[in-house]
C-alpha cells in the first residue's frame, strides 16, 4: 500500500518534471524566435481586437437581451428559440440564403474556374489581359450593379420591358423588382454577374504559375485531351488557389445582401429577397436588438465555417 | 529555332483540338458580352441627356453625348449637403491609408508564418484561415461596441483600422511567400543579414505579384465601403454612401446615378489595368521555381 502511494507520487513527480522540461524547451524555442513574434505583433493585435474578440463576444451576447442602453441580461437559449419557433421572417431568410448560396456559389465558382482556364489558353498577351479585365470588371466596379435597376426598371423605358413590349411579348411593363415571380431569378443573374471576383484572379495567377515541364511529362505519360490535362496536371498544381477560391465563394455567397437591398429594396416585397444577413442588419442596425442579432450572427458564423470545412475536405480529393 | 517552333506547335495540337478552341472562344464572347454590356450601358447612360434616358423603345448607345449628368452631381450635392468633392476626398483618404497599412502589416505577419518554425505558428494560422471563412457581418455588433469604447465613432479610424486587420490579404501573402526558395533566405542569413533585412530585400521583392493582388483586393473593399454604421457627420461620409443617396431618389436621377456609378468604377478599373500588366510581367520574369 505504502509503496504504491510512493510509486504514484514518484510517477507524478516524473510527470511534472517532464512537463516542466517540455515547457522550458518551448519557452526557449519561443525566446529564440522572438523576432518572429515581433513581426506578427501589429497584425495579431488588430486581429484580436477587431476579429477574434468580436467573434467570441458575439457568441456570448447571443445568450442575452441587449439593447445597448441597458447592460446585457442573460436569457439562455431564448433568442435561438424565438428565431426558430416565433420568427417566420427568419425562416424565410434561411430559405432565401440557402437558395442564393446553393445556386450562385457553385455556378459562380465553376464559371470563374472555367473562364480563367479558357482565358489562360489565349496566346495573345494583350487579348488575355483584356479578357481578364472584362470578366473581373463587374466585381471591382462596386455599386455599378445599380445599372441593373435601369435594365429591369418597372416602366417602359427599362431595357427588359422596352424590348419585350416592342417585340409584342408583353403588353404592359413588368414590375421586375415588385413581382415575386421575378425578384429571385433576376437577383441571381445580378449576383452571378458579380461572382467572378476574388477567386477568379487567384485562378488566373495559379494557372500561369503551373510549371510547364509538368505538361511535357504529362504528354509522355499519354495525356490526350485538354480535360485530362486539366484534371491530372493543372488542377492538382493549383490546389492552394482552388482552396482559396472556394473559401471566398462560400463566404460571400452566404453574405449576399447589399446588391439585393439596393435593387429589390430593404425590406423587399413579401421578404422575397430577405437573407440571413438582411435579418441581421435589420435587428442589429435598425431595431438595436443586439442580443437577438448576435444569435443570428452566431448561426451565420456556424453555417459559414461548417460549409467551408466540408468543401475543403472535398477539394483535397482533386486529381486523385 | 524553326525546329523548336515546330515542336511547340505539334505539342499544342496534341491536346487541344480546333473544335475545342472554337467552342471556348464562343463561350468567352457570349459570357464576355454578359459581363461587359451592363457596364457599357452605365457609361452610355451617364452621357445621355434627359430626353434620351426616357424614350421608347430604349436605346443602348448615346446619340448626343453630354457632360450634364457629371456637372449635375457636383451642383446638386454642393447645394444641399457638403461639396461632392468632399465625398471623393474621404473615400480616397480611407482607401489609400487602409490599403498601405494592410499591405505593410499583413506582409510583416505573413513572413514568419511562411518561413519560421516557431511555437504557436499552426494555431495562429488556423485562426486566420477560420477568420477567412466568415464575413464581417458576423462581428458587426461587437465591432460597433469596440468602436464606441475606443471613441472612434464618427472618425476615419473606424473605417481604416479594421480594414488593416482583414485576414484575406495575410492569407494570400503567406501562400505566396511559401514559394520563395528557402535557400535564398538561408544564404542571406549566413551572410549575416538581419531578419528585417531579409524581409525587405529578399522576400518582399520576390512576392511582388502577391502585393499587387493584395492591393487590388483591399482597395476594392475600402473603395466600396459605405461605413454609414460608424460615421454620422455628413462631411466624413464616403462616395458609395453618396451614390446610395442619389440613387435612392429613384428614376428622376437616373442620369446622375449612372454618372456616380461611372466615377465609382473608373478608378478601380484603371488601377486594375495598371496592376494587371505588372502582375503578368512579374509573373513571367520572376517566376519562382525551386
Amino acid at each position: 500500500m505504502d509503496s504504491k502511494i510512493q510509486s504514484k507520487e514518484k510517477n507524478k513527480s516524473v510527470y511534472v518534471r517532464y512537463i516542466k522540461k517540455r515547457a522550458g524547451l518551448v519557452w526557449k524555442d519561443m525566446k529564440r524566435h522572438k523576432v518572429s513574434y515581433l513581426f506578427m505583433l501589429p497584425y495579431c493585435l488588430l486581429f484580436t481586437v477587431f476579429i477574434l474578440a468580436p467573434a467570441l463576444v458575439s457568441m456570448g451576447l447571443s445568450f442575452t437581451y441587449f439593447n445597448v442602453l441597458e447592460s446585457p441580461k442573460f436569457v439562455g437559449w431564448q433568442n435561438y428559440v424565438n428565431l426558430f419557433f416565433a420568427d417566420e421572417v427568419f425562416l424565410t431568410a434561411i430559405k432565401n440564403t440557402f437558395l442564393f448560396a446553393i445556386i450562385t456559389g457553385p455556378i459562380g465558382y465553376f464559371m470563374a474556374l472555367f473562364i480563367a482556364w479558357m482565358i489562360n489558353d489565349i496566346k495573345n498577351k494583350k487579348i488575355r489581359a483584356f479578357m481578364t479585365l472584362l470578366f473581373y470588371a463587374p466585381t471591382i466596379s462596386g455599386q455599378a450593379y445599380i445599372v441593373w435597376k435601369y435594365i429591369f426598371s418597372s416602366d417602359a423605358y427599362g431595357f427588359a420591358n422596352g424590348w419585350l413590349m416592342k417585340l409584342g411579348l408583353t403588353y404592359q411593363a413588368n414590375l421586375w423588382f415588385e413581382d415575386q415571380r421575378f425578384i429571385v431569378p433576376i437577383l441571381i443573374i445580378v449576383v452571378l454577374w458579380m461572382s467572378m471576383g476574388t477567386g477568379f484572379l487567384s485562378f488566373i495567377a495559379g494557372l500561369q504559375n503551373v510549371d510547364q515541364s509538368l505538361y511535357e511529362a504529362g504528354y509522355m505519360d499519354g495525356i490526350r485531351n485538354r480535360f485530362q490535362e486539366l484534371w491530372y496536371i493543372t488542377l492538382p498544381a493549383m490546389k492552394p488557389q482552388l482552396m482559396f477560391g472556394a473559401v471566398m465563394t462560400i463566404t460571400s455567397s452566404f453574405a449576399i445582401h447589399d446588391q439585393l437591398a439596393a435593387l429589390a429594396g430593404f425590406p423587399s416585397v413579401n421578404y422575397a429577397a430577405h437573407t440571413v444577413v438582411s435579418h441581421l442588419v435589420d435587428y442589429g442596425s435598425i431595431r438595436f436588438e443586439m442580443g437577438y442579432a448576435s444569435a443570428i450572427a452566431t448561426l451565420l458564423f456556424i453555417v459559414m465555417v461548417l460549409s467551408n470545412k466540408v468543401i475543403q475536405a472535398l477539394l483535397r480529393k482533386v486529381g486523385q | 529555332m524553326a525546329m523548336a517552333l515546330f515542336k511547340h506547335r505539334r505539342r499544342a495540337k496534341q491536346s487541344h483540338s480546333m473544335v475545342g478552341n472554337a467552342f471556348s472562344i464562343f463561350i468567352l464572347i457570349v459570357m464576355g458580352a454578359f459581363m461587359g454590356l451592363p457596364l457599357l450601358l452605365a457609361i452610355c447612360n451617364s452621357l445621355k441627356p434627359l430626353e434620351e434616358l426616357f424614350i421608347f423603345p430604349p436605346r443602348f448607345f448615346v446619340r448626343n453625348p453630354t457632360g450634364k449628368n457629371f456637372h449635375d452631381i457636383f451642383v446638386l450635392m454642393s447645394e444641399s449637403w457638403v461639396p461632392f468633392s468632399r465625398y471623393i476626398f474621404n473615400t480616397v483618404f480611407i482607401t489609400l491609408f487602409g490599403t498601405l497599412g494592410h499591405l505593410l502589416v499583413a506582409s510583416l505577419c505573413a513572413y514568419p508564418l511562411a518561413k519560421h518554425k516557431f511555437p504557436g505558428r499552426n494555431l495562429i494560422f488556423w485562426l486566420i484561415v477560420t477568420a477567412l471563412m466568415f464575413s464581417t457581418h458576423v462581428t458587426a455588433i461587437p465591432n460597433y461596441l469596440v468602436m464606441s469604447r475606443l471613441g472612434w465613432l464618427d472618425n476615419y479610424l473606424s473605417l481604416i483600422v479594421p480594414a488593416i486587420a482583414k485576414p484575406m490579404g495575410l492569407f494570400l501573402m503567406k501562400q505566396f511567400m511559401e514559394q520563395v526558395p528557402d535557400s535564398l533566405i538561408e544564404a542571406a542569413r549566413i551572410d549575416g543579414a538581419s531578419e528585417f533585412r531579409i524581409f525587405g530585400t529578399i522576400v518582399m521583392p520576390s512576392v511582388k505579384p502577391a502585393w499587387l493582388t493584395l492591393i487590388i483586393f483591399c482597395f476594392q473593399d475600402l473603395w466600396n465601403l459605405q461605413g454609414s454604421n460608424y460615421i454620422y457627420s455628413e462631411n466624413l461620409k464616403t462616395l458609395p454612401y453618396a451614390l446610395s443617396q442619389i440613387s435612392a431618389a429613384g428614376i428622376s436621377r437616373a442620369g446622375a446615378t449612372a454618372a456616380v456609378a461611372v466615377i465609382m468604377m473608373i478608378v478601380p478599373i484603371t488601377i486594375f489595368i495598371l496592376c494587371q500588366s505588372n502582375i503578368i510581367e512579374t509573373m513571367v520574369s520572376s517566376g519562382i521555381k525551386e
